[in-house]
């Protein structure tokens, strides 16, 4: 790990005040599980780290007209222990589970999770995000690929976002609120995640002088609701494919749907497709599998994922199943 | 809970805090140790509409409440809380293995909760109750966790044992009547390699009905 | 003939074969056991290494001058000089010294290092892709292969194979060397300690400036460490920097490998890849076996795979075997050496025979026992193994394995080690003050070692285990062999029982006249030395020490000795038996339950055995399902040298898991070792569990859910 100055502000006014203009001069730290990892790694080498522990704006989770409004710096066991969450939010408290070490929901915050940078082990070995050898080739097609994305992958970025709320998140229709010394703005969690069209550009629609304050999830107002994850190990792993799906009921039929696919693109993956495979019909194994199938029309894997396309299938029928009662 | 010293100066106190003012941060005199800051321009410039205090990069005072007592050290803001217990303050029962959030051999319980110190900045742990191995059972006798992966024998070359144990802790102090599936579930932030899980999960069971009426704690 | 060093007989014995708790349990549960890596001496110093990030490259070019003039920076050395060739990533480059740890790794960065790339090969499976990277061994031939498989009304052709792992031991290698004038201490994580300070004193012998360094200079300590699995037999490129960097300071120094480096360069088991031909008769005699196999080792290609295993009377055999050189870290001794990998390709054949012969694989391999060297030891496990795991309920014909898309399955294995003692002494202390001290220049890996001996010598002299001081892990006490090839308890658990019996014979020689009687009819037990059959001619154990007056006793055991009483043996044969249940829409396998039925002799102490085996079972598990090197043949990385992508299973990633010593069965044979045997099935029956599960085999270990989808979908059954 580089040596870096260290600044603990305690509003996010004077947080902001600490941020460079360029990637890389400064890093924002929430819980550290990633972060101290990429800088020791040397993926990063901030001059300064500022430190959101500080700021106990952030730590707040209020109910308000337009949803939930949970902070950043709101660890993933508080949002896991939080009664509001537990009662509407069935399918992020799934998606919190998931992380299934107690020591990365202790430490890990709301924020982090969506600002984490992606798990692509050419990224965290040094060969950048969108990877390269020397030469220039693109090292993932070719390469070690059976954890890259199967959908959104014809761009350079073929990583998958690793958030684990995210789909979740994306599903109920959540924003996050970003503020700038140039005021506050708010984005769809959809359209905060972006693929990277080349190395300037990051993985998440935020400014290196920008700050992740928190997340906004509407309230969920009866929607049927759940994630499933496919990982291979029970305990600390990461998903192979997630689904997470949200579906508004007339009745037994589904009025209209959402259905979210994560860690198989490098954003958390919104499929219009399943939805509309959806739309008016009742859940059932064989409706499930239909919208299954048609979440997945599109997935181009890549030389060693196109198992993922199978485990993305069946995370979307789970989640479906699950949401409708019947898993 | 231990108890916390009544002249332990490290809660809420920011050690660190008075000497580094703005002006010395951007005059580039360097905080301890010599060192000197050392930043692009662009970075100075946007530095010049704040008002939080920058510290380091060369060492700060850190002051760490670790089992009550308050250790007051010198070091730089990128040491580890693990680094830290390890090697300022020779608390080495918190190993370091995979130092990347993942193994949970360096498992301490930071304000109650289980955390990887590999991945926790020393100074990020000010102000907080910083509970180790070493003060689970201070007077020489085992804890009730401990005592449990004796019985049970849930140790081998015991390198992730204390992390385990820490683990273990932190686990039956918020589920004091687990079940087999819940402990399964909720120490997964722990690898072993010489593969003592057997005699993991039985410890855990053992130790909470052990630990039963808070006497342990 | 029998001897007073005998073991006790089952009847007499007191802790031997009893349930005991690990004596060092509390010190490492309580995080007050110091390994190497927890040894901070004062003013110490920490070193780092530089590694080479290319697989294969020549250096043309280091520069360590900016490195030499970074804060606190007190040392630097080059190991590969410009000119050296580097054949795999993790190639020790140079080191620094510093400090802290913070300031030594900002030193390592300082060092500037121009590499020219070389081609390099870092995979082996698609061996058409080595090129000139093999070395294909001669054809071996037993009995009459062709007229074997004509012989058969069945036969098998498969392709079988199992990875390269590493050992990932959570303490990663290195150690703490301080010189104090001439003579080095070394605090190191080994498991050899009695031969590690003499092969540095080897090499600091022939440098001009420590030519005077004699093996008698450098001593080893190992209070604990924390796992070796077979790859901590070296002093090593790092011990030797850094107990020169030590020397060259003037200041205690600490090197231990970052976990990048342990995976990349601190050893690895070899792959074992083979296609497989056997043949049987209809009631499933084995009459032929043919293979062609490739493996690697790292640099060196990968030696032949002992196949077919266990069943080596197979009457007609054909081997061909290919070394695959590669550039990747190079083999150390993994737990049962080869045997996992034999294990592996051997029993999933048979498994595939047994499915095309629609026979119950129990039946299979009890049928073919007479093909291996302990037939009724087998039998008697088999059985009891069935058994506990409900065989007869639990298997069914392959594609059976239920209607949903969660199948069950089960499978076995069966494997062999020798596990013979190694050299060991022990010195046993008796003092005026009752106290005992059992002393061995031995480690204690985390097998129980520290145990067995304080156990073996309490028994001995009739003492609880808490009177006898067990002292280990410094290369001052009396020389005991490495700990490797399950040599260990046999060993110390031999010297230390001669040792014992010795000092007491000294202690009787003291104490009978005060009781009236001469030594030889005297006996030691529950804390007493009486008058054999008058027990109330007695003396309390402190009672009769103090006899002793001013002197203290000292007795040497040694391992071997002739005429001393058999105590230990050599050859095991153990099974096992796993049930999966695969969720055949993911892939995922999960391991429900596996059973370990093994012999290994008299058991000192049953308890720390049976950890032996739950623990390698566990290991077995990660092998089987998660395991992997991976490799980036464009750039020549390993992608994964970390434990978030070389994963290993959690708490909640093992079944239940059942263990049965054949406890008394095999008692007369003495003490076998166990560390090794119960490591080397697991992955063979789970695999056989998971063909049983799902009807067609994966072929290759690990059993990724890639794999198990693909192998469905080959299988029609996806």
């Amino acid at each position: 790990m580089q040596a870096f100055e260290y600044s603990k502000p305690t509003t996010t006014k004077e947080a902001l005040g600490m941020l460079g203009a360029q990637w890389g001069e400064t890093d924002i730290l929430a819980g550290g599980t990633d972060l101290l990892s990429l800088m020791k790694d040397y993926v990063h080498t901030p001059k300064r780290v500022v430190s959101l522990s500080g700021i106990k704006e952030l730590k707040l989770i209020k109910s308000a007209a337009d949803g939930l409004h949970i902070g950043a710096m709101v660890t993933i066991e508080e949002l896991l222990e939080n009664a509001q969450v537990r009662k509407e939010y069935a399918s992020l408290v799934q998606a919190a589970r998931g992380i299934s070490s107690p020591q990365i929901r202790a430490m890990g915050t709301v924020g982090g999770d969506l600002c984490q940078r992606p798990r692509c082990w050419y990224f965290r070995k040094g060969f950048g995000l969108l990877p390269r050898d020397s030469r220039g080739r693109d090292l993932v097609p070719n390469g070690e690929n059976r954890y890259h994305a199967i959908l959104g992958n014809s761009g350079p970025a073929k990583f998958v976002s690793a958030s684990s709320l995210a789909p979740a998140l994306v599903a109920l229709g959540a924003k996050v609120t970003i503020a700038s010394a140039s005021g506050n703005r708010t984005v769809d969690v959809e359209k905060f995640f972006m693929a990277p069209t080349d190395a300037s550009t990051r993985e998440v629609d935020l400014k290196p002088n920008e700050i992740l304050t928190g997340i906004v999830v509407p309230v969920a107002g009866g929607a049927k609701q759940a994630t499933y994850e496919v990982r291979q190990k029970e305990a600390l792993d990461w998903p192979l494919a997630t689904a997470s799906v949200a579906l508004k009921m007339s009745g037994s039929t589904v009025q209209s749907a959402k259905v979210v696919l994560g860690h198989v693109a490098p954003t958390p993956w919104n499929s219009a497709e399943a939805a509309q495979a959806l739309a008016g019909k009742a859940i059932n194994e064989s409706t499930a599998k239909v919208a299954a199938d048609a979440a997945l029309a599109r997935a181009t894997p890549l030389s060693q994922n196109a198992y993922k396309v199978q485990l993305a299938k069946v995370a979307v029928k789970r989640a479906l199943l699950a949401a409708a009662g019947k898993a | 809970m231990s108890k916390i010293d009544s002249d332990s100066h490290g809660k809420n106190k920011q050690p660190g805090k008075k000497g580094f003012s703005r002006r010395s941060f951007l005059g580039g005199l360097g905080i301890g140790g010599g060192a000197v800051a050392t930043l692009p321009t662009g970075l100075l410039v946007e530095s010049q509409a704040a008002a939080a205090p920058a510290m380091g990069p060369g060492p700060i005072p850190v002051a760490l409440r670790i089992n009550g007592k308050v250790h007051n050290l010198n070091i730089e803001p990128r040491v580890t809380l693990l680094d830290a217990l390890r090697n300022h303050l020779d608390m080495t029962g918190a190993k370091k293995v995979c130092d990347r959030a993942t193994c949970g051999a360096c498992t301490v319980i930071v304000a109650g909760r289980p955390v990887y110190s590999c991945s926790m900045l020393a100074v990020e742990a000010q102000g907080k109750d910083i509970q180790t191995i070493e003060g689970l059972a201070p007077s020489g006798k085992l804890h009730p966790v401990s005592a449990a992966f004796v019985e049970n024998d849930a140790q081998q070359c015991g390198f992730c044992t204390p992390g385990f144990v820490m683990a273990v802790k932190a686990f039956v102090d918020r589920h004091p009547n687990p079940t087999m599936d819940q402990v399964k579930k909720g120490l997964g932030g722990n690898l072993c390699r010489c593969g003592t899980y057997i005699g993991v999960r039985q410890a855990a069971l053992d130790a909470a009905r052990q630990m039963k009426g808070g006497k342990n704690a | 003939m029998p001897s007073k060093y005998d073991w006790p007989a089952e009847g007499k014995r007191s802790l031997i074969g009893k349930r005991i708790s690990r004596l060092d349990g509390p010190d490492k549960a309580s995080g007050r056991a110091r390994y190497a890596y927890d040894t901070n001496r004062p003013g110490g110093l920490v070193a780092k290494l530089l590694c080479s990030p290319h697989a294969h490259a020549k250096i043309t070019r280091i520069d360590t001058s900016e490195a030499e003039r970074a804060p606190g920076v007190r040392a630097v050395k080059v190991m590969a000089p410009a000119g050296t060739e580097v054949q795999w990533q993790g190639f020790e480059i140079a080191a620094v010294a510093a400090d802290t740890e913070e300031l030594a790794q900002d030193g390592v960065r300082k060092i500037k290092v121009e590499y020219e790339i070389l081609p390099h090969l870092v995979k082996e499976e698609d061996v058409s892709k080595a090129a000139n990277m093999i070395k294909p061994s001669a054809e071996e031939t037993k009995g009459n292969p062709d007229s074997g498989f004509s012989e058969a009304d069945a036969v098998h052709e498969g392709y079988y194979g199992i990875n390269t792992i590493t050992h990932c031991c959570l303490e990663s290698h290195g150690q703490v060397a301080e010189w104090n004038g001439d003579n080095c201490t070394l605090y190191a994580s080994t498991q050899a300690l009695g031969r590690i300070g003499g092969d540095l004193a080897k090499v600091l012998g022939a440098e001009p400036a420590t030519a005077n360094i004699k093996p008698a200079n450098i001593r080893v300590i190992t209070e604990y460490m924390g796992g070796g699995f077979g790859s901590k037999f070296s002093i090593d490129k790092w011990g030797i920097v850094c107990a020169q960097f030590s020397k060259q300071t003037g200041k205690p120094v600490k090197l231990m490998l970052d976990r990048d480096q342990e995976l990349l360069m601190a050893g690895m088991r070899p792959s074992d890849y083979a296609k497989i031909k056997l043949g049987a008769k209809k009631d499933g005699t084995i009459t032929a076996w043919q293979h062609e196999s490739w493996s690697t080792g790292g640099p060196g290609g990968g030696g032949a795979p002992p196949i077919p295993y266990v069943f080596t009377e197979i009457p007609n055999q054909r081997k061909r075997h290919i070394a695959v050189s590669t550039h990747t870290g190079p083999a150390r001794a993994w737990r049962a050496p080869n045997h996992p990998q034999a294990a592996a390709l051997t029993m999933c054949a048979m498994d595939d025979l047994a499915a095309k012969l629609n026979m119950n694989p129990l039946d299979f391999f009890i049928k073919n026992l007479p093909l291996t060297a302990r037939g009724d030891v087998y039998k008697a496990e088999l059985l009891k193994g069935a058994e506990l795991m409900d065989w007869k309920t639990k298997w069914h014909p392959r594609g059976q394995g239920g209607n949903g898309y969660l199948k069950r399955g089960v499978g076995l294995s069966l494997h062999t080690w020798g596990g013979r003692a190694h050299d060991s002494d022990c010195r046993i202390v008796i003092n005026s003050d009752g106290s005992v001290q059992a002393q061995l220049g031995s480690q204690d890996l985390g097998t129980g070692t520290r145990t067995v001996i304080g156990i073996v010598a309490a028994e001995t002299l009739g003492i609880p285990l808490s009177g006898v001081q067990v002292q280990i892990g410094d290369s001052n006490y009396p020389p005991s062999g490495a700990s490797g090839g399950s040599t260990t308890v046999g060993g110390v658990s031999s010297s230390t029982r001669r040792a014992s019996v010795k000092a007491l014979d000294k202690l009787f020689e003291a104490v009978a006249p005060s009781l009236g009687t001469t030594a030889d009819k005297l006996v030691a037990r529950d804390g007493r030395i009486h008058v054999e059959g008058d027990p109330s001619k007695s003396l309390t154990w402190k009672a009769a020490c103090a006899k002793l007056g001013t002197k203290s006793i000292s007795e040497i055991g040694r391992q071997p000795a002739r005429d001393e009483g058999n105590l230990n043996d050599n050859g095991v044969g153990g099974i096992q038996m796993a049930e999966v249940e695969v969720d055949t829409e993911t892939g995922i396998v999960s391991v429900k339950k596996m059973v370990a039925v093994q012999d290994c002799g008299l058991i000192i102490d049953v308890k720390t055995a049976e950890s032996q085996c739950y623990g390698a079972m566990i290991m077995g598990v990660c092998a089987a399902l998660y395991e992997e090197r991976i490799f980036d043949q464009q750039t020549g990385t390993m992608l994964n040298a970390d434990m978030e992508f070389y994963k290993l299973s959690g708490i909640a990633d093992v079944g239940d898991m059942v263990v049965h010593m054949m406890t008394g069965v095999y008692d007369g044979r003495g003490v076998i070792g166990l560390g090794e045997p119960p490591a080397i099935s697991p992955p063979a029956a789970i695999s056989n569990a998971v063909a049983n599960a799902i009807g067609v085999r994966v072929p290759t270990i690990p059993l990724t859910p890639d794999k198990v989808l693909a192998a469905l979908e080959k299988g029609g059954r996806a």
